[in-house]
């Protein structure tokens, strides 16, 4: 497809890095020529330097024929400018990032009368996705699939966890759960396990089912299975409004830590169920002094990675029991951080873009490939993908044992109508299904890709 | 340096090469040169084994940094060069090998350039590799490679950088293989169109196709002792017309077709390009005219735009013994020798857009002088250009100067006159080919010692891959591990 990117901060970067990968045409359009020049040598995407809502800029970057533009600047404003402009210059579909919160309400508005095709709130969707990690709060990680119908969670395994030291086979006979246990990460190493898999202490294990399966597979783990009670969120920024706004929806107390005075008055009038704290997160006294070792779950969302991370760092310690999330922004560094042992670590760029990426994919599946969707994990080395079955593809019909399938290739799930489906050996694949496949293979494209050719 | 990418990058080229020698083969069985099938063959399947094997094992990530891409560039030349003068060796042709090397390293950077006396009694075949190579080295080999193989992960920018002319090279679609694609798509409708044109003007296929070549390429080998003075006035317009077209910057050509014509008008460069070659063909026309060495007005202009056309794309082909001419017009051809055509095209000289942009950079430093406050930038094509470009640009100049003074010295060695020393080294650092006196559109570089020979083959490369990639390959930062 041929994309058109405006603006190209950190959200652009990864979507350039992600699109060009994925065989895209793309053009970007950056007012600084250093960054130009920069992504001109690493991608290959062509650059051009300028003002992305000026029309004759975007006749130059090929609007015409583009299919797609993404707006991605800092700027709100300039965002819809240019996806105006290029609604009515190239007839192409349009996201932005609107980030500002007053915008909230209009989203609707904006997304409908003005036409743009996806609306993207950084803030909002890094929010959603702390809030969902505290409602649930073992897993480090919560993916949803086939339209919410299949649930990915990613939990570690304690050493005093049923799990440790067993093969897959055993704990199989022992829990008895539809769940499948399909990615295992042991530090810098990543599995795709079979029957004879033995788990470990610290392994990270990804596991595919419905929320009710995933649900009873944790209560017979004796895991922690309810939602927090009790949050304290450090940092008074639009993310934690958002997350704020959700949590006290599902009915979890909130405090706010926030240093500037304006801003807490704001934060109050804005949500008066919170318990807006007028200090700095950093002074240990006023945690201490608001119950930091009672709460259940903490949430760093300063503007500073640092602060951020060693926040969470200092809770651990003081806290261990505590669910931790912690926000962070470069996306550089995150294996790095992946292995510091602070709890769920949200990436509000990374989020941003993984919800583009997936729309453009979307967007060129309905151009004749049979993948619904493609989510990547553990570094982009593991990709789940959700297949469409054709009525005259070869897998169908033969029982999954005597299928001839490559290694690193597991299949999660079948999904039939309203069915979703935890496969067997006997288990056999229709025609009309869609198939949830679990592999470190890349560059699948049909669900007869995964046998041995 | 990344050394097993270079090695697998080179490897390929030798492959290339191979593959590239089924055309003269197919001549030579024509034409049933058996000889020289057999060599063409033998140099066919040899370098496909070679190449095959020694890029056999494929590193994991093909990832080019600007280092790799430029040492790629400089040593696929060099290696194209040595391994495309074997058939002149072994076909009996050019008996020496340094000379074969010469003759085929004037082919592929465009120059022209020859150590042979006479090329009227040459092989068919061979004659064709001759001016073939004029035709590969035109657009450049590796973005052949690029347009034909996806070798290159990520980006091959830094090869496209190091090997097409021009300060500042750009993409013209988001992708670069298909960029290359699309370059040599228009190449090649624009040597099909030549190839017709000549055909009809009454040559036959075999001097159409190696003319062409020559022609579009910027080349300049003939296929005859006197150049292209021998062909009908017709045929020499059309050359005039295909080297002209030659000389434009490619991404013209993609905006006319895209239809986007506005952009295409907006080229400077393409202006001042015009300007100057009815400019001074006009000057010389009048110069030689009054002189009276040639009949008429009409004559006189149509040598004139023939000489000025054929130096100003570095082409180098003859219909009138410019040597001869009053010392106004010799001067003038010597001076349309350093400036060379447009960037992007594929003529070879210090180029336009560069020379625009030092104008510019004058009278802005002028303006500074007189208001020493004052900020301007350098506007080219109704765009400002990036300071780091004028930065590259200057620096250009600089290097082009000092490259050029030592050759110039070295080649002086040889006791020949301060003219054919001169203009010997303007005319391969340039790619144009003839210079004047003993190097003039009569002469040639046989006579040339062994060592001034090696100095002119490296002004060729590195006039032809515009002075880094060449300068990087000799500079020992670049062979450090760390």
């Amino acid at each position: 497809m041929q994309i058109l990117i405006v603006g190209c901060g950190n959200v652009g970067l990864t979507l350039i890095d992600q699109l060009s990968k994925e065989g895209h045409n793309i053009t970007v359009i950056e007012e600084k020529s250093d960054v130009i020049q920069n992504v001109v040598n690493n991608y290959d995407v062509m650059g051009i330097v300028g003002n992305g809502a000026s029309y004759s800029i975007m006749k130059d970057a090929g609007i015409e024929s583009a299919d797609l533009m993404i707006a991605v600047t800092n700027s709100d404003e300039l965002n819809i400018l240019s996806c105006l402009f290029a609604k009515k210059a190239g007839n192409c579909s349009t996201i932005a990032r609107v980030r500002n919160p007053i915008y909230k309400k209009e989203v609707d508005f904006i997304r409908d009368e003005l036409g743009l095709s996806l609306i993207i709130n950084p803030e909002e969707a890094a929010a959603m996705e702390a809030s969902r990690l505290l409602k649930f709060p073992s897993a480090t990680k919560i993916e949803q699939f086939v339209k919410g119908r299949t649930e990915l969670v990613k939990i570690t395994v304690n050493e005093d966890s049923r799990l440790c030291n067993k093969t897959l086979k055993e704990i199989q006979a022992e829990i008895k759960s539809n769940v499948l246990i399909s990615v295992v990460a042991r530090g810098e190493e990543v599995f795709i396990p079979d029957g004879s898999f033995v788990l470990r202490a610290n392994d990270e294990i990804s596991v595919i089912g419905t929320s009710k399966d995933t649900l009873q597979f944790f209560k017979k783990l004796k895991m922690p299975t309810a939602r927090v009670n009790s949050t304290l969120i450090v940092g008074g920024g639009a993310t934690a409004y958002y997350l704020a706004k959700s949590l006290i929806e599902a009915g979890i107390q909130v405090k706010i830590f926030e240093k500037d005075n304006a801003r807490c008055k704001q934060l109050t009038e804005l949500i008066p169920e919170a318990l807006i704290i007028n200090a700095d997160g950093t002074d240990k006294e006023m945690l201490f002094e608001e119950g930091l070792t009672r709460m259940e779950s903490f949430v760093s969302l300063t503007n500073l990675d640092e602060e951020n991370i060693m926040l969470s760092m200092f809770v651990k310690s003081v806290a261990p029991k505590a669910k931790l999330i912690t926000k962070v922004h470069r996306v550089n560094y995150d294996e790095i951080i992946g292995s510091m042992g602070i709890g769920s670590v949200i990436y509000p760029k990374y989020i941003t873009a993984e919800r583009i990426v997936s729309y453009v994919r979307g967007m060129s599946n309905s151009r004749g490939s049979n993948i619904e969707s493609l989510y990547k994990m553990n570094d982009d080395r593991v990709e789940v993908l959700e297949f469409n079955v054709r009525k005259d593809s070869p897998v169908i019909g033969i029982p999954l044992q005597n299928l001839d399938i490559k290694k690193g290739v597991i299949i999660a799930r079948i999904n039939r109508g309203f069915e979703s489906l935890a496969p067997s050996g006997q288990s056999m694949i229709r025609g009309g299904d869609t198939v949830i496949v679990v592999t470190t293979n890349t560059g699948f494209h049909d669900i007869e890709d995964i046998l041995q050719k | 340096m990344n050394y097993s990418v270079v090695r697998f990058m080179i490897f390929k080229v030798i492959e290339l090469i191979g593959i590239l020698m089924l055309l003269p083969f197919l001549v030579a069985i024509i034409y049933r040169e058996n000889m020289a099938a057999t060599v063409f063959l033998g140099m066919l399947i040899g370098c496909i084994v070679v190449g095959a094997v020694g890029s056999h094992f494929r590193p994991k990530k093909i990832t080019l940094y600007a280092k790799e891409g430029f040492v790629v560039t400089a040593l696929s030349w060099i290696i194209i060069s040595l391994f495309g003068a074997l058939p002149f060796v072994l076909t009996g042709t050019i008996p020496s090998y340094v000379d074969a090397v010469f003759e085929t390293i004037s082919g592929f950077t465009t120059t022209g350039a020859s150590i042979l006396n006479g090329v009227d009694g040459m092989l068919k075949s061979v004659q064709f590799w001759r001016t073939f190579s004029h035709w590969i080295g035109g657009m450049g080999v590796l973005v052949f490679m690029m347009a034909v193989m996806p070798l290159v992960d990520g980006n091959g920018m830094h090869i496209m950088r190091a090997e097409s002319p021009g300060p500042s090279v750009g993409k013209i679609v988001p992708k670069l293989k298909d960029t290359a694609r699309t370059l040599y798509i228009i190449y090649f409708g624009i040597t099909l169109v030549e190839i017709i044109c000549l055909w009809i003007s009454g040559l036959d296929l075999y001097a159409a196709m190696t003319i062409t070549f020559s022609t579009v390429g910027t080349g300049g080998f003939a296929i005859t002792n006197s150049g292209i003075g021998g062909y009908s006035t017709l045929t020499q317009a059309i050359i005039i017309v295909f080297m002209a077209i030659c000389g434009v910057n490619f991404s013209v050509y993609y905006y006319i077709i895209t239809k986007r014509f506005r952009d295409a008008w907006h080229c400077d460069e393409m202006k001042w390009y015009f300007v100057t070659m009815f400019g001074s063909a006009t000057l010389i026309a009048i110069n030689v005219y009054r002189a009276g060495l040639l009949p008429t007005p009409y004559l006189s202009f149509h040598h004139a735009l023939f000489a000025v056309t054929s130096i100003m794309t570095t082409t180098g082909f003859g219909t009138e013994d410019f040597n001869l001419w009053p010392e106004f017009s010799r001067t003038l051809l010597v001076t349309l020798t350093m400036i060379g055509a447009c960037a992007g095209s594929t003529g070879g000289g210090f180029k336009f857009s560069r020379l625009i942009i030092i104008l510019r950079t004058i009278k802005n430093e002028l303006t500074f002088i007189i208001h020493p406050k004052s900020i301007k930038k350098v506007y080219m094509d109704g765009r400002a250009v990036e300071g780091t470009t004028v930065k590259s640009v200057s620096a250009y100049l600089g290097i082009y100067v000092v490259i050029y003074v030592i050759s110039f010295l070295i080649v002086s060695l040889d006791g020949f006159d301060f003219e054919t020393s001169f203009t010997a080294v303007a005319a391969t650092l340039n790619n144009v080919g003839p210079g004047l006196n003993m190097v003039g559109p009569m002469g040639n570089y046989s006579q040339f010692s062994v060592l001034s020979k090696v100095v002119l083959m490296f002004d060729m490369l590195a006039g032809r891959l515009e002075l880094l990639p060449i300068l990087i390959l000799l500079s020992p930062q670049t062979y450090k591990r760390k």
